[in-house]
């Protein structure tokens, strides 16, 4: 049996969370930071030992619990992808934590490691159950972050928080509970391959849409999340948009489109209009907030739309964009949060108007603002273009109107991100204590550097990232091959016109030209 | 060729990191000399495709993308169309970081400034050696970025944010049109390699595809898409709107990317795509249209702008209209020659009104300038040559000035055209030559002809700390404007010549394609040659040749009967002509129209759903709903459980009654 770096990498967050529970403040950071850098250590020794083209599945590992369920583990490219980009996030988000968290230190840390096993439990989880149980737990430890070490209206943003993905999560259940009793295994490798009669398709497929579009979040069920982010402690908002959204997307592409083809496809004209409706909607929301936070998180909705549509495009493009937007905005969105965090620290207020002119004061702050600004409107050379380009690129093959919507969200989004820029970073220093603030220290530069770093990487040369999950969206895009819906902007060739569009005839003696 | 690209980038980090660690020289210098380098390695790549002896090369940098059957890598391209941009991009960039030693000496944000200004050559570089569309539009975007910085340089000023922003969005819109383009290229040829699709458009013209649920000509739709986002880039009316408001940023800027370069990137991407819009009439109608109505619309508001630098930002708009309408009629090769001359005189206009506006204090509204040619003669005579080139004079068969060569070639190549939108974009074209030479001896007569009117400046009288009514007679104030410094001279000095000398020295490779003869030979393939229209461009009437020369000669004596004979003319002709001058003043209140149609709907609309929509329907009836209900519920529950036997017993003899009479029934 290969060494079980899986499990290991779940084993050191749990061992420090429990260590922390029982360390006084500076021991439980030092030993959070520690426990964290070692997993994304093991994520990077992961990433580097995963065979590129190899076997679906690596890294397996399991062992048989009660009633053929069992504890089994495993990750192919897109998992590989998703776990690193947690335990990426993890240590920045424990460093974001150093100094504005100071009651219950312990506590907290634990809950942030807890949140990290859980996190990759999700992302490497090989059984239905299994998966059920990391992703329903993941709550818990959220609900604590917003609601002990949150801001002034927690208890509320707390529970409207538990209450959206609990609600959908117990549809999900019964669905998963038929699954197993139908399909006879809850070995998630082998449902992805069952066919499920078309008709319990439907029923189905809604139940688990109901979990994940609450976890998306997509319109109609989206308003927890604006909630949640302003209560959040910025840590708190970095994991939330950072890797917690990506659970829905996550889910679509693990659960609702391989296992459920027939009905994906039968429904994806919902998914397409409510992910319009979010763009736009979302969009033009986001351009009146005046709460920093709020704006980003109004954001995030229409990105992860984009994402969306980019899963129910059913073509390679739309998959892989879809990937990627959900990395590139898991790392563009936090640190956007980090951003805000940063000045909030300063100054204890979200509000865009007591802020003005910080590019004078915080230059090395505006600066990294400026590059995740432009990241999240999608500026070529940044991560969030690749996917939001290659997500479109796929919609188009599948509908002229949806991309043509969602493309939209890119001058929306420029408006809404450009006028919180100028606000917060340009203009008159019309604000004393504003203008009194130090710039990064040491700790906030290395909390942003990294992101930073990733963002432009992803951007220049995605092919990183694109490699490892080539062959399972290729594997996917075969499943659901029978199934895609004909797209509208179907091509007729023709006959080829005679003469080129300027054709003109000069009947004049072509020697004199002068 | 990869040093040309990427030594601005190096210089543009390096300068941009140090930023104020080291003293401005350091970043000034090693921006400065990067640009220098760059121009002078592609001099010789340009003259080298003029006189033959290169031909096209493709250099791989990276793997950037590949998903599926959409795969696109790093790679730089040169061709003739390239070699062209490059001495252009390159020329002109570095002329303009020499020249802003001089004027942003005084400023603290030195070397921020000149970083943007390498950042923004290396992305336009990017635009212009792109293999694939989407890396021209990584350029597109990156220049787009550079603009929003530069405009929005001097950040403290509401106007000049407010410019930046409206810059970046205005762009956006074209964006949304360049991006659905690509994709539905991607979608018709498997591919985003320029080369393969222009060898497989020709086989596409008679396709039609479904769009927005019609069915609609293939190569039409796809032209027109990505003619939107060229509109956007190169302000063209509809989308116009932010170049006036570019003005915001330093002089320097307004030079280098508002005039010469950015803004030629649309007519850049049409003629790149030639043998694409070849193959799209439609498409190439509408191109040749908005060129035209642009042109004219954008001499009328140039007429009546007092601003010295928005006089020549409408003129820059009324310019690309002609290079695009130029290209609508298929003289691609027109369409670039005026490009490349255009890049030098009007590069020279905005660097000459630089020097103006430094001599004068800041000072941008011409009413306050006046017999400035005796203070600054150095800029008179570069400004004179700046316009001498953008009026087109010039005798034929003899020697003229820049643009007198570039802008008859494309009203004769109209004509030659032969269809009503040709004679329309004819028309038009000479009504807008007469305007031009209108509007441009007005800003000279008004800048360095007249009396002294300096006095009635804000700017002037903070200097002299005097007020007009204290120093009588003596409209000067005692204020002597003084001649720039030698870094701002040596461009000045450098683009004179070519504004004088492009056209000459140049005008048998762009329209015939070299010395013997329309052969196209100069281009080899890299725009689409027309041979035939270029052969009736040379054949057209007498008339059409000189009618270019004759409204330049009307426009320069009107302009010289109302701003140096009779001084009220101007007054008296905006008072006859009230609402037509109100209209033209007021830019056809097209800003207006698009505050109220779009800015103030959309923030409207962002409140209400957010108050009507999220919390008032979503959340009222979503979690605050159910919460309610819970709670009432839970009081309700309380009240069933109230431990008094006959309540359970009454409860319990109605659910057996309802359970019998469901099994009964």
């Amino acid at each position: 049996m290969e060494f079980p770096i899986l499990s290991l990498m779940l084993a050191v967050p749990l061992i420090a969370a429990i260590a922390c529970l029982f360390l006084d403040a500076p021991a439980a950071r030092i030993t959070a930071l520690f426990a964290t850098l070692i997993n994304l250590a093991l994520g990077v020794m992961l990433w580097l030992n995963y065979d590129i083209g190899g076997a679906q599945w690596q890294f397996t590992e399991s062992a048989p619990l009660f009633a053929g369920f069992e504890y089994a583990l495993g990750i192919d490219g897109i998992a590989l992808m998703l776990i690193m980009l947690s335990v990426f996030l993890m240590p920045i988000c424990i460093l974001a934590s150093w100094d504005s968290i100071t009651k219950r230190v312990g506590e907290y840390m634990a809950a942030f490691l807890l949140m990290e096993v859980l996190m990759i439990g999700v992302f490497a989880a090989q059984d239905l159950f299994l998966f059920y149980i990391f992703f329903e737990a993941g709550l818990i430890p959220m609900y604590l972050i917003i609601g002990v070490w949150g801001g002034d209206n927690r208890i509320y943003a707390s529970y409207k928080f538990f209450l959206y993905t609990l609600l959908g999560s117990v549809l999900m259940l019964i669905a998963m509970l038929w699954m197993v009793n139908a399909a006879g295994t809850s070995d998630i490798p082998t449902l992805m391959q069952y066919d499920f009669p078309p008709e319990a398709q439907f029923w189905l497929w809604l139940a688990f849409f109901a979990s994940f579009a609450v976890k998306m979040p997509m319109w109609p069920v989206h308003t927890w999340l604006p909630d949640a982010h302003v209560q959040a402690p910025t840590a708190g908002s970095v994991i939330l948009a950072g890797v917690l959204l990506k659970l829905g997307g996550y889910g679509f592409i693990r659960f609702s489109l391989p296992m459920f083809p027939v009905a994906s496809a039968d429904l994806a004209w919902l998914v397409f209009g409510l992910s319009m409706v979010a763009v736009i909607y979302t969009s033009l929301v986001a351009l009146v907030q005046d709460d920093m936070k709020k704006l980003i998180a109004y954001s995030s909705v229409a990105h992860m739309a984009i994402v969306t549509a980019g899963l129910f495009a059913f073509n390679v493009q739309g998959l892989e964009g879809a990937m990627m937007v959900m990395l590139g905005h898991g790392l563009v969105s936090g640190a956007l949060f980090l951003c805000v965090g940063v000045i909030y620290d300063r100054l204890h207020t979200r509000e865009i108007a007591r802020y003005g002119g910080l590019s004078i004061n915080m230059p090395k702050y505006a600066l990294f603002f400026l590059l995740f600004t432009m990241a999240s409107i999608g500026l070529p050379g940044t991560s969030n273009f690749i996917g939001e380009f290659l997500a479109l690129a796929g919609i188009y093959e599948v509908s002229t109107l949806v991309t043509l919507v969602c493309t939209t969200g890119i001058i929306l989004g420029a408006a809404y991100m450009l006028y919180l820029y100028r606000r917060v970073a340009f203009g008159e220093q019309k604000n004393a204590d504003a203008a009194a603030m130090p710039d990064l220290n040491a700790r906030e530069w290395a909390m942003l550097a990294p992101i930073a770093a990733a963002v432009l990487w992803m951007g220049v040369y995605p092919e990183s990232f694109l490699a490892p999950m080539r062959q399972d969206i290729v594997a996917l895009e075969t499943r659901l091959a029978s199934v895609a819906p004909r797209y509208d902007s179907a091509l007729d060739q023709g006959t080829p016109r005679e003469h080129a569009a300027n054709h003109v005839v000069f009947e004049g003696d072509k020697e004199g030209g002068h | 060729m990869l040093a040309i690209v990427f030594l601005p980038l190096i210089a543009s980090i390096v300068a941009g990191l140090v930023n104020k660690s080291a003293p401005s020289v350091f970043a000034k210098s090693i921006t400065t000399g990067a640009l220098f380098i760059s121009a002078l390695l592609s001099w010789p790549i340009f003259l080298g495709f003029v006189n033959g002896s290169l031909t096209e090369d493709v250099v791989p940098v990276l793997t950037w993308v590949q998903s599926g059957d959409l795969a696109f890598d790093w790679a730089l391209r040169v061709d003739t169309l390239t070699a062209v941009m490059l001495v252009v991009i390159n020329t002109v960039s570095a002329l303009v970081h020499l020249y802003s030693w001089g004027y942003m000496e005084e400023d603290p944000d030195q070397p921020r400034f000149f970083a943007y200004l390498s950042l923004f050559t290396f992305a336009m570089l990017m635009l212009v050696t792109a293999e694939n569309l989407v890396q021209m539009f990584f350029g597109w975007e990156g220049v787009g970025l550079a603009s929003y910085l530069l405009i929005g340089f001097w950040f403290k000023k509401p106007s000049a944010n407010a410019a930046a922003i409206k810059a970046f969005v205005v762009n956006r819109v074209g964006d949304l049109g360049f991006m659905l383009g690509i994709f539905g290229t991607f979608l018709v040829f498997g591919t985003v390699s320029i080369p393969e699709i222009l060898e497989a458009a020709p086989a596409m013209s008679g396709a039609t595809i479904g769009f927005l649920g019609m069915r609609v000509h293939t190569m039409d739709v796809l032209c027109i898409l990505l003619f939107i986002g060229a509109m956007g880039k190169s302000a063209q009316l509809g989308l116009h709107t932010w170049l006036p408001d570019a003005m915001e940023g330093p002089t320097p800027v307004s030079a280098l990317i508002h005039a010469a370069t950015m803004v030629t990137a649309g007519v850049f991407m049409v003629c790149r795509l030639s043998p694409m819009f070849e193959t799209a009439p439609i498409a190439l109608g509408l191109v040749t249209f908005i060129g035209a109505a642009t042109c004219i619309f954008a001499a009328t508001v140039g007429t009546t702008q007092w601003d010295i630098k928005r006089v020549i930002a409408y003129s820059t708009c009324s310019q690309l209209g002609y290079m695009f309408f130029a290209a609508g009629v298929g003289a691609y090769g027109a369409a670039m020659f005026h490009l490349f001359t255009h890049a030098f005189f009007k590069a020279l206009l905005f660097l000459g009104a630089g020097s103006v506006i430094h001599a004068m204090h800041h000072e941008q509204d011409m009413r306050y300038y006046g017999a400035l040619r005796k203070h600054i003669p150095f800029t008179f005579w570069a400004m004179m040559a700046g316009t001498l080139a953008i009026t087109g004079v010039g005798i034929l068969y003899v020697f003229g000035f820049a643009g007198f060569y570039s802008k008859d070639a494309i009203l004769e190549a109209a004509f030659a055209r032969g269809t009503e939108l040709g004679n329309f974009a004819f028309w038009m074209g000479a009504l807008a030559a007469l305007l031009t030479s209108f509007y441009s001896w007005r800003l000279m007569f008004l800048t360095f002809w007249g009396k002294p009117r300096w006095i009635e400046s804000e700017h002037i009288q903070h200097t002299v700390h005097k007020t007009p009514e204290e120093v009588g007679e003596d409209t000067t104030g005692g204020y002597h404007p003084h001649e720039s410094p030698i870094s701002m001279l040596i461009p000045l000095g450098v683009l004179t010549l070519g504004a004088i000398f492009a056209g000459w020295l140049f005008k048998d490779a762009f329209i015939d394609g070299g010395p013997d003869g329309v052969s196209g030979a100069f281009w080899a393939g890299s725009i689409y040659f027309n041979e035939d229209l270029v052969h009736r461009l040379h054949a057209v009437p007498y008339w059409v040749k000189l009618t270019a020369t004759f409204v330049m000669v009307i426009g320069l004596f009107a302009a010289w009967l109302a701003y140096i004979k009779d001084t009220s003319i101007p007054g008296k002709a905006a008072e006859q002509l009230g609402p037509v001058y109100r209209f033209f003043y007021n830019k056809w209140y097209f800003d207006e129209l698009y505050h109220y149609l779009f800015v103030v709907p959309a923030f409207w609309l962002g409140r209400q759903f957010w108050k009507l929509g999220d919390i008032g329907t979503i959340d009222r009836f979503g979690p605050n709903g159910v919460a309610w209900v819970v709670e009432k519920g839970a009081v309700g529950a309380k009240k069933f459980q109230s431990g008094y036997l006959y309540t359970y017993a009454l409860v319990m003899l109605l659910g057996l009654v309802a359970a019998i009479t469901w099994v009964l029934f």
